[in-house]
């Protein structure tokens, strides 16, 4: 049922696999920048491809979430269920949706669905084993801003709102957050709860009854955060390769804190580096066709 | 009982005329899918006024609408472009209240489907498990909670969507104005059974739909007017018959930029066309331009 094969035109320079042996004194590499043969984004979108197991029920967020929950598929996870908002539920896309909603969600799902049936029967219907967000704005207790900077109704950047993550945040058994680290995103404190994750720690989420368990990991470009079994606050349990501590200070807000024993995340496989790049070489070309197809507003017939 | 008519196949300038008014509540659904551009070309081209405009992701459709004034509220639950960024027209209406101020009543998109189901339900308010925890409650008094009278369990509450005007677009109408649609089908087939009126726009008009039995067909009775406006989706899409444009989603980022440049492009292609036909013609003429610079 899944599409395993990877691109046969990949060039195979670009593929091979990691010439360096890693260190926790390797060259600390900038946000986006490639280090040795691989870039950090690569390492967050791979760090949290590793973490979706197979066979899992994954409601997937646009964008981040999405190419990470989709390369799990191509790699270690053929049987991961991938399910979008818009309605389909066991999408294998052939290459990354640029839209919640593109058409080749809806033609590789094994159903589709309306969208209040996603969100009532499958979402609230506790079906869901992991939800996969992105965020604008973090706190230390794993909080989530995607409404508003500054004051809601005088507010300084107006952000595109919920969507479908309270509920998710909410009512899915656990969730993966994934964005890059900044001091701007890694904040304080959030302007706007849009999406909960454990409010002022403790048992403050117990407390409110919700029906899943919240955030069990944040992956960034720079490291891996869990929260504390007791305070719920966001912790560094792993290091990404080359990494140093204060980077991740650096594009926090506030102190970090960090686990007794911080592991160093395993740089990406060849196979998992060559799956990455094959998807999103796959994703360039076919939204560049469509970027052609584009140029002519006439709407022709597929 | 007053006996339901079946829907009026009729020219689209004729059906916004006819079935919206300044003032009305307006949804014009489509999730990323089927979104009904061509008739918000008309609503603008007829300089309607203070709408209330309801839709889960008002998209590229609602930042030309409330760009061009059309509007003094907005309902809504992610109001970006997909896949681009933010949708700028909207973002200056609700920081800088231009062109005119327009109010935002905003849900989670649990909450504003279930909202819809509501009104198609015709029971005043949805229930759902949601918000808990949430900004969104401080904010807004259209967001409440209840006591489940059997269990005691509290849970969510959000006013049922019962619009003036639904407005779809559709793959095809059989010429009884019976409307099939298929693919990522959104909250469409709830806002039209939940608004007093339907406007629908399809690809195309055949003699028989050729539906199996579990497709989602709306009965020409639950809607006021069918019209054939082929490509009417663009540039969203209509599934099995053409692609998303995702060219024009980016461009767009750039047109809505500054007041000016919308103002230019919204009197060129809009203001200035008579039709969607001659709005087609321009658009290709334009982005001939553009991709020859």
């Amino acid at each position: 049922m899944t599409n395993r094969t990877t691109d046969a035109t990949a060039n195979p320079e670009e593929t091979s696999g990691p010439q360096v042996e890693r260190s926790g004194t390797a060259t600390p590499a900038a946000p986006g920048a490639r280090s040795a043969n691989f870039t950090t984004t690569e390492m967050m979108t791979i760090a949290a491809a590793r973490l979706l197991k197979n066979n899992a029920v994954c409601f997937v967020g646009i964008g981040l979430p999405s190419t990470a929950a989709n390369l799990a598929r191509l790699t270690h996870a053929p049987d991961v269920v991938l399910i979008y908002e818009s309605g389909p539920i066991g999408a294998k896309p052939h290459v990354l949706p640029l839209s919640i909603g593109d058409g080749d969600l809806a033609e590789t799902a094994d159903t589709v669905v309306s969208t209040p049936e996603i969100f009532r029967y499958w979402l609230q219907g506790g079906r869901i084993d992991v939800g996969f967000l992105g965020a604008a704005q973090i706190d230390r207790f794993a909080n989530i801003n995607t409404t508003v900077i500054g004051d809601y109704h005088h507010p300084k950047t107006r952000l595109p709102g919920a969507g479908g993550a309270p509920e998710i945040a909410s009512s899915a058994k656990e969730v993966f957050v994934i964005l890059k680290q900044t001091a701007r995103a890694f904040v304080e404190k959030i302007d706007f709860i849009t999406s909960v994750g454990f409010l002022d720690g403790g048992d403050a989420r117990v407390r409110l009854g919700l029906p899943g368990n919240g955030p069990v990991v944040v992956v960034t470009d720079l490291c891996i955060m869990e929260p504390d079994p007791q305070t719920k606050e966001l912790t560094v349990t792993s290091l990404h390769p080359g990494v140093a501590r204060e980077q991740v200070q650096a594009a926090t807000a506030w102190p970090v804190r960090f686990a007794a024993q911080v592991h160093q995340t395993s740089p990406p496989t060849p196979a998992e580096l060559e799956n990455l790049r094959d998807l999103e070489r796959r994703t360039a070309i076919a939204h560049q066709r469509s970027v052609a197809s584009g140029s002519s507003s006439r709407p022709r017939r597929d | 009982m007053s006996p339901s008519p079946n829907a009026t196949i009729t020219s689209l300038p004729d059906a916004i005329r006819s079935l919206i008014h300044d003032g009305d509540v307006v949804a014009m659904e489509g999730f990323t899918h089927l979104i009904p551009f061509a008739a918000g070309y008309e609503v603008i081209r007829q300089r309607l006024k203070s709408l209330t405009l309801v839709r889960m992701t008002p998209d590229v459709i609602y930042d030309q609408l409330i760009g061009a004034g059309c509007a003094s509220k907005l309902v809504f639950s992610w109001g970006g472009n997909p896949g681009v960024g933010s949708l700028h027209r909207l973002r200056d209406a609700v920081e800088q209240s231009w062109p005119v101020p327009l109010a935002i009543e905003e849900y989670s998109h649990a909450g504003l489907a279930n909202a819809y189901v509501a009104g198609a339900s015709n029971i005043p308010f949805a229930v759902l498990r949601a918000y808990t925890g949430s900004d969104l409650v401080k904010h807004s008094d259209r967001i409440r909670f209840i006591d489940c009278p059997f269990t005691g369990e509290t849970l969510a509450a959000v006013p049922a969507v019962r619009p003036d005007v639904a407005v779809i677009h559709a793959q095809k109408a059989d010429r009884k104005g019976n409307v099939l649609l298929w693919g990522i089908l959104g909250v469409q087939k709830e806002a039209a059974l939940a608004a007093k009126r339907c406007v629908v726009t399809v690809e195309e008009i055949v003699d028989d739909l050729q539906a199996p039995p579990n497709a989602c067909v709306l009965p020409s009775w639950t809607l006021s007017a069918v019209c054939c406006v082929p490509g009417g989706a663009h540039p969203s899409y209509a599934h099995g018959y053409y692609q998303r444009d995702n060219f024009f989603y980016q461009h767009w980022d750039t047109v809505s930029s500054a007041r000016e440049g919308f103002n230019a492009w919204l009197q060129r292609h809009i203001l200035d066309t008579e039709n969607f036909d001659e709005f087609r013609r321009v658009l290709d003429e334009s982005i001939s331009e553009q991709t020859a610079d």
